[in-house]
């Protein structure tokens, strides 16, 4: 036991310190995607429910790619597509540098990728469950078509899709784990070399399981603040 | 009685057909679908400017090789997380609250955790423990990735299809066990042949669901040294460093997710065509 300890302790000879920088990188990861993947998400949802065919079309192809590609896929797809995408621009332009694509910004862009294709559906259905009326309710007041989403749509909006939303922040949470094999150190590459290096794959495996599951109780509770702030609006019973 | 009625008041006639205006929004659209097509076109196009007849010959077989074992992976794993499923989700609806909160613990453990922190655990956390394995007997099935990666995903998507079949029990009105108990059925016999006909057909679309979650998750078996449709990828990338071999495997495991969930909306309309009132 005291051996165990002395491996999880920070410092030289202990791995917490590094395994601790793991959980800061897996955090902020999740947290830079989440944006990212939401506002993608919104607007495809838009494209989506538009009266205009060929929005929907469109919205609708993106849906189906990056939802049917496999995350690891996808994240292989935007990591060394993008390296050679850039290396053949610059050929291009007459120069012979090789640039290295950051493996968090990689990362993001693919977690936000299939995190908006879902998200894009539970927006579309949130959007469906608000009635015509609303709009029209807010075009009779004189509202812009800005002015009636932003103060009208959108608060109605956030409400009924955050039960879904709340659901794919878990799934991101858990997906992040997947950069590790692109060189990011989060808590999987963390634990990872400390197996390797101390042959203690159970324990070490084990915490970062933990670790997941400390993030994942952490985020319920938050997710029940949000929901509680998000309900204050609704009618007492 | 109509021709009467048409005689005296002329029916309306169609409304003239609305003319689109060219706005803002149509504009929008036309250049997101023109991006759209421009990148699925250009990567079509480049996979066809850059067919490689040698390197398609050298990889297409592997590919197909590492297809067989994806398909292979999934089914045994999904087969046996149902077999699994079925205590759990009972364990879940069990009056118990010891035996309740063992099969919760399970489920939260298995659907809070990364599938791949889950493989990483059983495939090095076995290595370590090889003298005890090798005891019982059990280190010939754990040296082998391919198992490793069956075990902890049965394990994993029986936390999922748990939840799901409970979800579906759930969704069962009480009535109906209560109609069974009066007829005279035994518990068992009410379950079989009342509630989980029922509770399959709500389970339906989440299994569906789930079948797709584990084809896409099971790429990450290529990490752990299996050389499924993934492994067969990363491996001719890292030979060939031609890109389109990232972009086939792209190709065939969207006809594989499009193809399960075509398949899986014609069965649900089947199964559930006694329900339909329009039909």
């Amino acid at each position: 036991m005291d051996e165990m300890l002395a491996l999880l302790s920070l410092g030289d000879t202990g791995w917490g310190d590094e395994i601790a920088s793991g959980v800061g990188v897996t955090i902020s990861l999740a947290l830079a995607t989440l944006p990212l993947g939401l506002l993608i998400g919104f607007f495809v949802a838009l494209a989506k429910q538009s009266e205009e065919q060929t929005l929907r079309l469109a919205g609708n192809i993106y849906t189906t790619v990056f939802r049917g590609l496999p995350e690891l896929l996808t994240l292989f797809l935007v990591y060394f597509g993008a390296q050679i995408g850039i290396r053949q621009l610059l050929l291009a332009m007459g120069s012979e540098t090789t640039i290295e694509i950051n493996s968090f910004l990689a990362g993001m862009v693919a977690l936000g990728l299939v995190f908006s294709s879902f998200s894009s559906e539970v927006f579309l259905s949130a959007f469906r469950a608000i009635p015509r009326g609303q709009y029209e309710g807010g075009y009779a007041i004189g509202l812009s078509r800005f002015q009636t989403m932003r103060l009208i749509i959108l608060p109605q909006l956030i409400r009924i899709a955050l039960p879904g939303l709340s659901n794919l922040w878990m799934i991101l949470l858990k997906d992040t784990a997947l950069v590790s094999v692109i060189g990011l150190s989060d808590i999987i590459r963390q634990t990872g070399i400390a197996a390797r290096v101390t042959k203690e794959a159970f324990l070490f495996f084990g915490v970062a399981c933990l670790l997941y599951l400390a993030l994942a109780i952490l985020s319920s509770i938050a997710i029940g603040a949000i929901n509680h702030w998000a309900a204050k609006g609704d009618a007492p019973r | 009685m109509t021709a009467i009625v048409n005689e005296h008041i002329q029916p309306a006639l169609p409304p003239p057909p609305v003319r689109r205006r060219w706005n803002g929004t149509r504009t929008t659209g036309w250049i997101a679908l023109a991006v759209m097509i421009g990148l699925l076109g250009g990567l079509s196009l480049y996979l066809i400017l850059a067919w490689d007849s040698e390197l398609v010959a050298k990889y297409a077989p592997k590919y197909w090789k590492g297809l067989q074992i994806t398909l292979g992976l999934v089914a045994t794993s999904l087969v046996f997380g149902a077999a699994m499923s079925l205590p759990v989700a009972m364990a879940r609806l069990s009056p118990s609250r010891t035996v309740g909160a063992l099969a919760y613990a399970y489920v939260y453990l298995f659907r809070g955790t990364p599938l791949l922190a889950q493989v990483f655990l059983v495939y090095y956390g076995a290595g370590e423990f090889r003298p005890e394995l090798q005891s019982v007997g059990l280190w010939a099935f754990f040296r082998d990735p391919w198992n490793c990666a069956v075990f902890a995903f049965a394990l994993n998507t029986a936390a999922y299809q748990a939840e799901i079949l409970r979800g579906a029990i759930q969704s069962v009105a009480k009535g109906q066990w209560e109609a069974a108990e009066a007829l005279g059925l035994t518990r068992l016999q009410a379950f079989r042949k009342i509630i989980l006909p029922q509770a399959l057909i709500v389970a339906l679309r989440p299994y569906g669901n789930e079948i797709i979650l584990m084809l896409k998750g099971s790429a990450i078996v290529a990490i752990i040294t299996v050389l499924d449709l993934m492994g067969e990828t990363r491996r001719a990338y890292s030979r060939s460093f031609d890109f389109q071999t990232y972009l086939w495997a792209a190709v065939v495991y969207l006809l594989m997710v499009e193809t399960i969930r075509n398949i899986w909306e014609r069965l649900e309309k089947r199964l559930t065509r006694h329900l339909r009132r329009d039909g």
